[in-house]
């Protein structure tokens, strides 16, 4: 057994936390969500030059990283400054699809993924389709060498700034079939792609995406025919596992912030901290602490295991993250009081960021009955 | 001991929903139900059309233009009021001030203020909390200089509600640094076009921008503004806060609530069936259900007891708790229901939109409502304050 990071992961996360700590404060934060596009380039172009999209890559995929551990170190810094810049959708989520299941053509984008002079999006959630990753109602009908698709894609993080979209769409079988999905790698500019924008409540911005006979030539397809879905449960896994570490760290801020304020706010004539009530509360969300670190481990350590083992933590992670990752806001917000709901506090837009995760990849419900059912398997 | 309603309070039921049915401007209720946001006109015309009826002020006293309800009459309005998504009236003036000029306030400032507030002359907000007073109000800053006819007033108010909308303000303002801190406390009603007051917007983290801070720079106050005698504001303050507590469970609230959240559920699909099905929602679902009838059976119990004309006393303060609770953990059912459409930024008014259909319009802003919603337990008295309350009251120390 060994908790520590090795060299490597110990360097990239001081500089990524000492860059973020001089660039990313709240004002600066507020200014980008207040943008039209929602991120910021030169921010985007500065951290990949660090490094931190090549950590999200395999040496053989053209990165140094790509292991569950690269992605847990990046994103726990990310969500320890409420970066809102979309890595996890350009670099773990579509990034990572194409470079595992492209061939040598779609393969070479992901230099250019590296570089940071490319944004992806991932169209796959549906209307219907809540958090099942398998519940695949656009079409992909062939007609020649085309492929034409028909479809709605529902809340796709990043799709205005993408570039290019990496779309799932059913080639046979019945929606909650795991078999039939296939992917595609779709210049968002194609025609009959239609894409309506809006701010997302935690920072960024997505889109609903219509797909309307959109014609596509064959060659872009990513992988097989039909044969999509464990790819996109092993990069939803993935992106899962660098979320619930955005979370922690998130968090992290969140209970540095209230045990500061906690210690400096005074009423009645003393610090606020010195009431048992709150003391006792803190302890509480300093103990969950220890629990959320400690599953987000799991889950990162379990990335390259079988399905089955791979799956079941990545559940147990999003569950308990879901939960403590909720009473560590609301409690960091109710012992704050006020001053918490403001905009320009920093707490404000963390808290946001803790219970909107559990908001995508499925919710502390959806990992629950999730983690039963593999468990039963 | 029986459950039911009696024939006169069924038969005031229905005098109120039909009203509600022939007046309540569709509008407004779109507004509400949707989670759109209320302008100042919308507000003003609400409490036009309550007046118009004379049941803008339920709990006044009929000799000052009230219906004067009882207590079991006012939660039957809250009740239906809420079903039928009717905006909230807006308490400053009505419920919060008119209470203590009735009571305390002379003659003339009753003459003069209680009829401009029944007709909307006056839009009024509240000048407690300070920075640095808080759950801890009585150590507010603020001061008041008597300066011949005029009292001249400088400090800062915050989270004042509505404030952007208001041309007068009720303060509480410290009139005698010497003695104990509740004992130099006065209460000052102060007009917002005064030289020297600014009111700056705070935003909040749902994006809305309902409360403020209100900065005093030398402002002149008249000393007829003065209400009831110089350093006893204190004591009009807590009887002012009694009243803000009225409705304090917030039930009317949290069953119009509850409907809204088995309609998104009805709509929302999870694994190809309605999330309403999904075992483990329908069990959060009735939890929150289940403690929500019991709750709304003690605020009953309380409100007889306060129609039989006992003042509720450490009660109020656990249905602030259980009531703001109950109300969050709705708010949170909400969010989770809408799924991936909890995250839109849907702050603005959703008019149009096509309900039934999972969009980002017709989930409507159910995740800034939650955010918003976390305020409940700190404003008002935070829960920690009333649990505090609780166990002086029930365990002296």
């Amino acid at each position: 057994m060994n908790f520590e990071l090795t060299e490597e992961r110990q360097m990239l996360q001081d500089t990524l936390r000492r860059y973020l700590r001089e660039k990313y404060d709240t004002a600066t934060r507020n200014k980008i969500i207040e943008s039209d596009t929602g991120y910021s380039a030169a921010i985007w172009a500065e951290l990949a030059e660090l490094g931190v999209i090549g950590a999200l890559f395999t040496e053989e995929q053209g990165g140094f990283g790509g292991k569950g551990f690269d992605l847990t170190t990046v994103f726990e810094e990310l969500g320890r400054a409420g970066v809102v810049e979309p890595f996890l959708d350009t670099a773990v989520l579509a990034g990572g699809l194409i470079a595992d299941l492209g061939n040598d053509d779609q393969q070479a984008h992901v230099e250019e993924i590296i570089a940071g002079s490319l944004q992806l999006a991932f169209a796959h959630g549906e209307p219907t389709s809540r958090y099942d990753l398998n519940r695949v109602q656009t079409t992909a009908k062939s007609d020649g060498d085309d492929i034409v698709l028909n479809g709605h894609k529902a809340v796709v993080v990043n799709a205005e700034a993408a570039d290019m979209l990496v779309v799932s769409a059913r080639e046979s079988g019945e929606p909650g079939d795991n078999d039939g999905i296939s992917l595609f790698l779709v210049p968002a500019d194609t025609k009959g792609v239609t894409i309506q924008g809006y701010a997302l409540l935690a920072g960024g911005r997505a889109a609903e995406v219509m797909l309307d006979d959109v014609k596509i030539p064959v060659s872009a397809r990513l992988g097989a025919a039909g044969k999509a879905f464990d790819a996109i449960e092993a990069r939803v896994a993935a992106a899962s596992v660098a979320q619930v570490a955005e979370t922690l760290g998130a968090m992290e801020t969140a209970t540095r912030l209230t045990k500061d304020y906690l210690g400096t706010r005074k009423q009645f004539g003393r610090p606020i901290g010195t009431f048992q009530a709150l003391a006792h509360r803190m302890s509480d969300l300093l103990i969950e602490m220890e629990q959320a670190r400690s599953a987000v481990i799991n889950a990162a350590g379990h990335l390259e295991s079988d399905r089955s083992v791979r799956e079941s933590h990545v559940s147990a992670a999003k569950n308990l993250m879901g939960r403590a990752g909720r009473l560590v806001a609301e409690d960091s917000i109710q012992m704050h009081g006020g001053i918490a709901m403001t905009q320009e506090y920093e707490l404000a837009h963390i808290a946001k960021r803790i219970v909107m995760a559990d908001h995508r990849f499925g919710d502390t419900d959806h990992h629950l009955e999730r983690f039963i059912a593999l468990s039963a398997a | 001991m029986d459950l039911s309603y009696s024939e006169e309070e069924k038969a005031f039921r229905e005098e109120v929903r039909t009203f509600l049915k022939d007046k309540l401007p569709k509008e407004l209720s779109d507004k509400v139900r949707y989670g759109g946001e209320l302008g100042k006109a919308d507000i003003e015309r609400w409490h036009a059309i309550l007046n118009e009826q004379g049941w803008l002020a339920p709990n006044w006293p009929k000799k000052f233009g009230g219906a004067e309800w009882n207590a079991v009459q006012r939660h039957i309005f809250e009740e239906e009021a809420a079903a039928h998504h009717a905006p909230r009236i807006v308490p400053f003036g009505l419920s919060m001030l008119a209470p203590v000029l009735q009571k305390f306030g002379s003659k003339e400032q009753q003459d003069h203020w209680l009829p401009r507030i029944l007709n909307g002359d006056d839009w009024w907000c509240q000048g407690y909390s300070e920075p640095g007073a808080g759950s801890d109000l009585a150590s507010l800053k603020t001061t008041a200089v008597r300066d011949g006819d005029h009292y001249i007033v400088n400090g800062q108010k915050t989270w004042t509600t509505l404030g952007q909308h208001a041309n007068m303000i009720f303060c509480l303002v410290r009139t005698d640094k010497e003695v104990k801190q509740q004992e130099g406390i006065s209460f000052l009603l102060i007009d917002m076009d005064t030289p020297g007051i600014e009111v700056r917007p705070i935003v909040l983290l749902d994006g809305g921008a309902e409360v403020n801070e209100v900065w005093f720079t030398d402002v002149k106050v008249p000393v007829e503004n003065l209400v009831g005698e110089e350093n006893k504001g204190w004591t009009y303050a807590k009887y002012l806060l009694t009243h803000e507590r009225t409705n304090i469970a917030g039930v009317g609230f949290s069953q119009a609530g509850l409907t809204a959240v088995k309609r998104l559920a009805r709509a929302e699909m999870a694994g190809g069936k309605p999330l309403i099905q999904n075992p483990h929602f329908a069990a959060r679902l009735a939890q929150v259900e289940i403690d929500l009838q019991a709750m709304s059976t003690t605020n009953l119990r309380i409100i007889s007891k306060a129609a039989a004309g006992t003042a509720p006393g450490v009660e109020s303060s656990m249905l602030k708790v259980k009531g703001t609770i109950i109300r969050q953990e709705i708010n949170d059912l909400a969010r989770r229901a809408a799924g991936a459409y909890a995250m839109p930024f849907a702050s603005e008014a959703i008019e149009g939109s096509n309900a039934g259909l999972p969009d980002p319009l017709s989930a409507g802003p159910v995740a800034a409502q939650y955010f918003n919603n976390r305020k409940l337990s700190i404003f008002g008295g935070s829960n920690e304050i009333q649990r505090g309350i609780i166990a002086k009251v029930t365990m002296g120390g």
